[in-house]
């Protein structure tokens, strides 16, 4: 008795090859490559910010200097010093690293918190799926500037508290997300496969169902990252950000605020460095959109 | 309908309640640090003892919180630190100046919005769409106090045509109004003309819109009877649930104009540390905020005759 030749199995590419892939992918759309460049753009300037950045951050020179006036020991301020006397363009490269680094961070673990809900909502449903859908639901009835500015003035400003109060906002509104796009794949034949050769909940939620949920989360995460940069600077342009004096775009905002009358330049290019880096963050979102709907 | 409308209601009272005791538990479950933010750091313990006797914070925590919300409901907030008296009468005037402001922004916001997300959403793709789509997508971007800075630069600063403050010291002053409002619509005008166009290019696309124009109707009923109608239904609920997006506007603005209003107010609270005026503040955005959504979600089903008996 002969059995059929197996078929021989599918090569998988690899991680990297298939990540490699999708960054091809986007070559297709003009939108999400400029979005991809200003972000790039932005990640070097935060890696590479000890040696671009002319001067330190904190250093304090000669105060209220105008843009391009010579710096003592050759060279020139090219952005010009705030009202302490530091060198503005060192401050915004040093502030790509606070945005950088808080932002991802409260982003994720207000990706984390939801994602785990929006499964547990979706794939388990009943009695867990009512309560926190209904969680949920309270914390969407305050406004997000409203939670903000409750939690900080309670528990204090400080990096910790910005993603706390970021996590707490974000995740009903990704739960939800999840949550409906589990209640569509719960009931592919995949997960029923996955049920008959009896894998735990976990693996089916996880493995099974996750990853196939990650084209809209994608761009869904794109655009939220850049409402959490936009979060985090107005709330450094409220005062209740980031303390000082580590450079951050919305706190140099909010300190040099009452010079702007005479002198712009302090505030402008803060305002500059944060629009272009949201706009890179939105473009890529449009773009994936773009792409996914194409395909 | 009828059924419907109660249930909503009743939900949204509900809301509103667990909400207010979360934000009770939040400020006021451990009462050394109400007496402390009240009585500030450097009083005395026995002040805060007697403080604290005084004004009923040896009671249980449920016991507090039902007082709190019953005078919460006869309006009484307490007495505001920084202002040194009662919370209701600074944060009323404070809210009705918000009012106009929100109302002065939904009056250039909405038709603005609405006509550029028709034009855009109706030749998707058009040049014209185009254009307007980037200029959407830049006023989305561009936080609000970035656009707040960089229009006050250029139109307050560098050309002096508008007062950069609008604090209306000397009584009210439409003149000081417009750079408020001028700033809140720039910066939010984009989100909801792009939700408009997305519904409307949906439309567009639809089976009777064909239908419509291929029966020879001309171009501008179809669009104002058949399109429209249909396209308006999503705009309408984004729009009532942007108040809630308005509020963080109004506040960035607000402050940077120190225009006396109802967000500067609560950043002024907070920064304060006055206690009883940023619960009262809160509680307030809260009602607003569950107000409107209610609204939407009642009006989305008169709009939406599909949904309208689930």
């Amino acid at each position: 008795m002969t059995y059929p030749a197996a078929v021989p199995p599918v090569e998988r590419p690899t991680a990297a090859r298939r990540v490699w892939r999708g960054f091809a992918g986007l070559r297709r759309s003009k939108v999400a490559l400029i979005g991809i460049v200003i972000i790039l753009f932005w990640v070097l300037v935060a890696l590479f910010a000890p040696l671009i950045a002319p001067l330190p951050p904190n250093a304090t020179i000669i105060p209220m200097l105008p843009p391009g006036a010579a710096r003592p020991g050759g060279g020139a301020f090219l952005l010009g010093t705030d009202h302490l006397g530091r060198d503005i363009l060192s401050r915004i490269i040093w502030g790509a690293r606070t945005v950088l680094f808080y932002a991802p961070a409260a982003t994720l673990s207000a990706y984390f918190v939801g994602v785990l809900g929006g499964l547990v909502s979706g794939y388990k449903q009943g009695w867990i799926d009512e309560l926190l859908s209904r969680c949920g639901d309270l914390v969407l009835a305050f406004p997000a500037i409203v939670l903000y500015i409750s939690i900080i003035a309670k528990f204090g400003a400080s990096g910790f508290n910005i993603v706390l109060a970021v996590t707490v906002a974000s995740a009903p509104g990704i739960m939800r997300i999840v949550r409906g796009l589990v209640l569509d794949l719960r009931n592919r034949a995949y997960v029923a496969a996955a049920k008959t050769r009896g894998e735990s909940v976990w693996w089916i939620m996880f493995v099974e169902i996750l990853p196939n949920a990650r084209g809209p989360l994608i761009v869904d995460f794109c655009l939220r990252l850049g409402y959490t940069m936009i979060t985090i600077g107005t709330l450094g342009f409220l005062g209740i950000g980031l303390p000082p004096p580590n450079p951050d775009w919305g706190g140099m905002i909010n300190e040099t605020r009452q010079f702007a009358m005479v002198f712009p330049h302090m505030v402008v290019f803060p305002c500059l460095a944060i629009s272009s880096l949201v706009l890179g963050c939105n473009l890529l979102a449009d773009g994936l959109r773009e792409l996914a709907l194409r395909v | 309908m009828h059924v419907f409308l109660v249930r909503r209601t009743v939900y949204m009272i509900l809301t509103a309640l667990i909400a207010s005791f979360c934000l009770f538990l939040l400020f006021e479950l451990d009462p050394t640090a109400v007496v402390v933010d009240v009585l500030g750091p450097y009083s005395t313990g026995e002040q805060r003892l007697i403080w604290l006797e005084r004004n009923g914070y040896n009671d249980p925590f449920i016991v507090r919180y039902v007082q709190w919300l019953s005078h919460v409901a006869t309006g009484d907030f307490g007495t505001s630190r920084i202002y040194n008296m009662p919370v209701a009468s600074v944060v009323w005037p404070r809210l009705g100046n918000s009012a106009i402001l929100g109302l002065f922004f939904f009056l250039i916001m909405v038709p603005l919005a609405l006509g550029l997300g028709v034009l855009s959403g109706m030749h998707e793709g058009s040049r014209l769409d185009r254009v307007i789509s980037t200029v959407c997508i830049v006023s989305t971007s561009v936080p609000t106090f970035a656009t707040t800075v960089l229009v006050s630069a250029l139109l307050v600063f560098y050309l002096a045509w508008l007062p950069g403050t609008s604090s209306m010291l000397d009584g009210f002053s439409y003149r000081e109004l417009v750079m408020p409002v001028t700033v809140l619509v720039m910066a939010d005008f984009g989100y909801v003309a792009r939700i408009t166009r997305a519904a409307m290019a949906d439309v567009m696309m639809t089976p009777y819109i064909r239908t419509a124009l291929l029966k020879g109707l001309a171009y501008r009923r179809v669009i104002l009877r058949h399109a429209l109608r249909n396209a308006l239904i999503a705009p309408f609920t984004v729009i009532m649930l942007h108040v809630n997006w308005l509020i963080a506007g109004i506040v960035v603005v607000e402050f940077f104009f120190a225009y006396k209003g109802f967000g500067s107010l609560i950043v002024q609270a907070s920064l304060n540390r006055d206690l009883y005026l940023l619960e009262a503040c809160t509680i307030i955005a809260v009602a607003i905020s569950v107000t409107t959504q209610t609204i939407a979600d009642i009006g989305y089903s008169f709009l939406n005759p599909r949904i309208r008996f689930k």
